[in-house]
């Protein structure tokens, strides 16, 4: 369950979704991380760009690890701009128990970091700025820079 | 032919390009100075797919994708 929006999200009814989509599926744990537009060094805001058709089945590969132990990931991220204290993504898990949500929630938060095909560009008078200094190449970067 | 596009910040428009593989690729983007440092932190998906090699051989209608450095959230 992987959702994308233009502009930022509307976390309380997300959220409010989400609870009552799973409220009587017997899950003894809700982990919700949101990431909020925090001001710093002057950006206006956050912009984004997706590459939609990687991001789904690199989310698909994570909700059959999560299956396979019970539990779900649910996910919704922006595309294009989101300013100063809106948010851009709420990724949340649900399982019987508290320990496998947990965990979870980190490992799929930290590799969607490091995985997940978004760009994101810092909103400075009115331009576009690809933040690549805060981007993590992608395993396996590199090759075509490799010279024969 | 295949197609060649470059995703997310880099500024350039997609390619039309009768190759055979990877490596005949890496050899044309290597002649362009503006796409040297994607080079080095891009990967590249065949057809959607990430791929670790340039061996693979390439077949008519192929989608290739380069994929700079990424930051979600």
């Amino acid at each position: 369950m992987l959702y994308l929006y233009n502009g930022a999200l509307d976390v309380p009814k997300i959220l409010k979704d989400w609870y009552e989509e799973e409220a009587k599926s017997n899950y003894g744990a809700y982990i919700p991380f949101v990431g909020t537009v925090r001001s710093e060094d002057e950006i206006e805001g956050l912009s984004f760009d997706i590459y939609e058709p990687i991001l789904f089945s690199w989310f698909e590969a994570w909700q059959k690890k999560a299956k396979a132990k019970g539990a779900v990931i649910k996910m919704a991220h922006s595309r294009g701009d989101v300013l100063l204290h809106e948010s851009s993504y709420i990724a949340a898990v649900f399982s019987p128990k508290r320990r496998v949500a947990l965990e979870f929630i980190d490992e799929f938060v930290e590799d969607f970091k490091a995985s997940a095909p978004i760009w994101k560009y810092d909103l400075k008078d009115g331009k576009r700025v690809y933040a690549l200094d805060r981007s993590t190449a992608i395993k396996g970067s590199g090759i075509l820079g490799v010279k024969n | 032919m295949v197609r060649v596009e470059f995703l997310g910040p880099i500024q350039k428009d997609a390619l039309e390009l009768d190759i055979k593989n990877l490596n005949e690729l890496a050899t044309i983007l290597q002649g362009d100075k503006e796409m040297s440092e994607w080079l080095e932190n891009s990967a590249v998906a065949v057809n959607d797919t990430l791929v670790s090699s340039l061996e693979a051989p390439l077949k008519d209608g192929d989608k290739i994708s380069l994929l700079p450095p990424v930051c979600g959230g």
